[in-house]
């Protein structure tokens, strides 16, 4: 399965590999988060990373995003490695990611913070935008624009001016979603996506994550917990366990893998 | 054979529609809220978009006389697709969009539709699931691309994309003949009536109906092209048909849809709509809304705003309808209009409605007095699907809550010997399709329609007023008339009554069961601190029955009132332990209580209530969410309740 172009099941070409992890491994202190680990991320997929708690799986994501640099390994994207930078640098390139405990701005309104998403895209001045004409204007008009858009496809015009600290949890969760496409991402990282979610929400939350991979051509990596929605959801899985990876392939290889099923029920340790 | 007084010109929607271009052309038809800004289409526009799409569905085999089913929300596009249909000589047949699978089969098989045109994919799946039982069905068209890149589009379109299809298809000779073939006389849409009882019926509805009454009802209410409606009740419903299809194209108004179904309400106050339909417990939602949000403001505000309350409700009605009314109440009543009343209204949405209609339900009177003394002019009027809607309505100036006003234009009513209400009019329906045992039952040879409901028309004002189901009206052991939704009606006014069960057919007393809303009494106890731990402790709290009581009492002393039905005043009631539930099959899904199941459920309680006793133990299942069944226990008290004695009442006179 690793390596090469492949075609999914439902019929979804996916394309090369976007995003390389080689031999990555990240210290805090004494403690190893991440022990050598190596994978890829194709373009057009649905890629997921598992594991117990404190497995280290939200440690790679912002490995991936560039908020932690790891001691040793390589981060490659798109053909290139990359060298250490800031986050907003990297969000520049088209990677866009969600929280797993939701980090909006709780007194803005909906509308307000996915447009708080569009910010690597503005170009004109501090002072262009306090005078508010042509280009600063132009500016927000097209911005407002796919914001719009994005209101429209995650179905939540109802709360567009709703300050989103008012709203429950599995909308905001929605809305951060929304920040995130507002970015018009090439890569979508998403922190637990469904976590503290009730059974309906998931089911929602899943078909928008399938939509936005369908409609955008999105490549997304998601972190998760709910082993079922994963399986359900992702092409390809990589699981974790105390910062090392123990299996990687398609849902039904992770799925029948011993070493996953020890992590996950556990094993007699003797 | 319908005699028709309607000009050639005007008897068919293709054919409004040439004249709305003609006459109203640069204005605004139809607004939608898309991507967080109004667009809107002028009836040029539209009538592009229409016959584009018209032109698509001919150029893709659609033929003269075939069905065509609409499911989804009010759209434009969707309403469009109507005329559409109708111009290409075939007959809409909308859809309720929530049905399940299996009701939508049962609906698509009946009218064997070769066409269906969805809002998205939820619909387009939905239509897939039952395609195999549907053997007539050819062409499915979309409306919303979202997540249908991957389908065959061998036999499934894109709305767009089949406009362009039929733009280039040079096919516009074959529509306009096809357009110009229709008559007063050709079907005009077929809605399928939601059926409490077995299956839904195909009601046919011609050109004529739905066009005279259209007409009828847009002169009664004085509607001009300078109107605006908001769609946001199912395409599927009789009424929408025709307040925005029927009258919107015989007026020229203008149809705003809604963005989503959520946002109705702040749609409404953008769009400010100068005429408006809504059922009794929008209004009772809105109402409710208002008072909450009151009770939290300061101190000040809640003063103004029941000071001018009270002085609403003592002149507000008569202002509206343009009642004497001294000049003191009428500066008061001004400023309440600048301080309280406007923007009240305005943030209601209501502030340009000039015309405002309620109907399905009675209103309670209260509910429906709080929006007349603001000053909207909010009206009742009874309809049926096979009625084209309109049977009676208020006329301005003659408005109450108790009655459904006076027969509309053009229509004839009659009450039988059993008090039954049947009517006769333009807009009586052509027939239920395929189904001539059942047009045969509900409409005689001489055109009059049953309509299943018992009322009586009042001597002195000719309004007439509805008691109960046909049904449900039945007779005490002494022969008075028993009505239970009349009193169960009364009763369920209180916030505090959810839901009421009255019995007494053929005995010598009425007695009711009570439910309780847990909310509101919820809050009421806790504002006189009184503490309950659960539902049932609540319902048994010697206040909550103090309090019911009392509510009981002022029923019986209105039901008193009406000679014919002073009989049905209750003399003992209980509360029930536990709420009534559609999932135990106590309520339809459409909340209306299911009679003969309660009085077999609680035959306990029933028979309690007439053998004299004071207290009933009893054991009750009921059924959880996740479908696991339990049983409660409790001790019930039975209360005995003032009524009014009319041969005291006699005597006294």
């Amino acid at each position: 399965m690793d390596g090469a172009a492949y075609v999914t099941p439902d019929g979804r070409s996916i394309g090369d590999v976007v995003m390389e992890m080689r031999n990555i491994t990240l210290r805090f202190g004494g403690v190893t988060a991440i022990r050598d680990i190596s994978f890829d991320i194709r373009e057009g997929e649905i890629r997921a990373i598992i594991g117990p708690n404190g497995a280290g799986k939200s440690s790679m994501l912002n490995v991936i995003n560039g908020f932690y640099h790891p001691q040793e390994g390589e981060v490659w994207f798109r053909g290139a490695k990359r060298g250490p930078m800031k986050p907003h640098a990297i969000a520049r390139q088209g990677i866009a990611r969600t929280f797993q405990n939701i980090a909006l701005f709780s007194g803005m309104s909906t509308l307000d913070n996915i447009m708080t998403g569009r910010f690597t895209k503005m170009k004109s001045g501090l002072l262009a935008q306090a005078i508010w004409k042509g280009r600063a204007e132009r500016e927000e008009v097209e911005n407002r624009e796919i914001v719009e858009k994005v209101i429209d496809f995650l179905e939540i015009q109802a709360i567009r001016k709703t300050p989103v600290g008012r709203l429950p949890y599995g909308l905001q969760k929605r809305v951060e979603l929304g920040r995130a496409l507002a970015a018009e991402p090439k890569l979508l990282l998403l922190d637990e996506p469904m976590a503290g979610m009730n059974v309906e929400e998931k089911e929602d939350m899943s078909r928008f994550i399938l939509d936005v991979n369908d409609e955008f051509g999105t490549t997304i990596a998601l972190i998760e917990h709910d082993m079922g929605v994963v399986m359900d959801i992702s092409d390809r899985v990589v699981v974790m366990d105390y910062g090392a990876k123990i299996g990687d392939g398609t849902p039904d290889e992770v799925r029948n893998s011993q070493a996953v099923i020890d992590a996950y029920l556990g094993v007699a340790h003797d | 054979m319908a005699i028709t007084g309607l000009p050639e010109n005007l008897c068919s929607f293709p054919k409004l529609l040439a004249r709305n271009v003609a006459d109203h052309s640069g204005k605004p038809a139809y607004r939608e809220k898309e991507f967080g800004i109004w667009q809107s289409w002028t009836w040029q526009q539209a009538s592009d978009e229409i016959n584009a799409l018209a032109d698509g569905l001919i150029s893709l085999g659609l033929n003269v006389g075939d069905y065509v089913a609409i499911i989804g929300s009010n759209r434009p596009h969707l309403y469009w697709a109507m005329v559409a249909i109708q111009s290409a000589g075939a007959v809409p047949v909308p859809i309720y969009q929530d049905s399940v699978a299996e009701e939508m089969a049962y609906v698509l098989e009946h009218c064997g539709a070769r066409f269906a045109v969805v809002e998205d994919q939820e619909q387009v799946d939905k239509v897939l699931d039952i395609h195999d039982r549907l053997p007539d069905l050819a062409e499915i068209i979309y409306l919303d691309p979202r997540g249908m890149r991957k389908y065959d589009h061998e036999r499934v379109h894109n709305y767009a994309a089949l406009q362009e299809r039929g733009r280039n298809a040079g096919v516009e000779a074959d529509r306009k003949a096809r357009s110009e073939a229709l008559s007063a006389d050709s079907t005009c849409v077929m809605l399928y009536t939601s059926g409490t009882t077995g299956r839904p019926k195909g009601v046919v509805l011609s050109n004529a109906n739905i066009i005279e009454t259209a007409r009828a009802s847009s002169e009664f209410d004085s509607l001009h092209a300078g109107d605006s409606v908001l769609a946001y009740l199912p395409m599927a419903w009789v009424g929408d048909f025709i307040f925005s299809i029927g009258q919107a194209y015989w007026t020229g108004f203008c149809v705003a849809c809604p963005e989503s179904a959520e946002t109705m309400q702040h749609d409404l106050r953008e769009i400010g709509p100068t005429y408006f339909f809504a059922p009794p417990r929008f209004f009772e939602g809105l109402l409710t809304n208002v008072m909450i949000r009151m009770e939290d403001g300061g101190a000040f505000k809640r003063w103004l705003f029941e000071t001018f309350m009270k002085l609403a409700k003592r002149v507000g009605p008569a202002v509206l309808d343009g009642l004497p009314v001294s000049t003191m109440d009428r500066m008061k009543y001004a400023l309440g209009n600048l301080l309280i009343y406007g923007p009240l209204k305005n943030t209601l949405g209501m502030s340009r409605v000039r015309v405002g209609y309620t109907a399905g339900e009675a209103i309670g009177p209260e509910i429906f007095d709080f929006y007349r003394s603001l000053g909207i002019n909010l009206k009742q009027l009874y309809g049926q699907t096979e009625a084209s809607v309109f049977i009676t309505q208020q006329p301005d100036g003659q408005v109450r809550a108790d009655t459904v006003g006076v027969p509309s234009p053009g229509v004839e009513l009659r009450i039988s010997e059993s008090g039954e209400v049947f009517y006769r009019s333009p807009g009586v329906f052509v027939e239920y399709f395929k189904n001539a045992e059942s047009t045969a039952d509900t409409k005689d040879g001489e055109g009059w329609v049953a309509t299943g409901d018992a009322g009586f028309i009042e001597e002195d004002t000719g309004h007439l007023r509805i008691i109960d189901r046909a049904k449900d009206v039945g007779k005490m052991a002494d022969g008075a008339m028993f009505a239970p939704k009349y009193v169960e009606n009364k009763l369920k006014f209180y916030p505090n009554i959810l839901e009421a069960v009255v019995f007494g057919a053929g005995r010598e007393i009425c007695t009711a069961f009570i439910n309780i809303d847990l909310m509101a009494v919820g809050n009421w106890a806790e504002r006189n601190n009184i503490a309950y731990a659960s539902y049932q402790e609540l319902s048994q709290h010697p206040q909550v029955y103090e309090m019911i009581q009392s509510h009981v009492e002022e029923v019986n002393e209105s039901v008193a009132q009406d000679d014919m039905l002073s009989g049905c005043q209750i003399h003992r009631f209980l509360i029930l332990h536990k709420q009534l539930d559609g999932d135990d099959g106590e309520l339809t899904r459409t909340q209306k209580v299911r009679r003969r199941i309660i009085e077999e459920k609680y035959s306990d309680l029933l028979t309690a209530l007439y053998d004299g006793s004071n207290t009933i133990s009893t054991e009750t299942e009921v059924t959880y969410e996740d479908g696991r069944k339990g049983a409660i226990r409790a001790t019930l008290e039975i209360r005995d309740v003032k009524t009014i004695d009319l041969s005291h009442k006699v005597a006294a006179e």
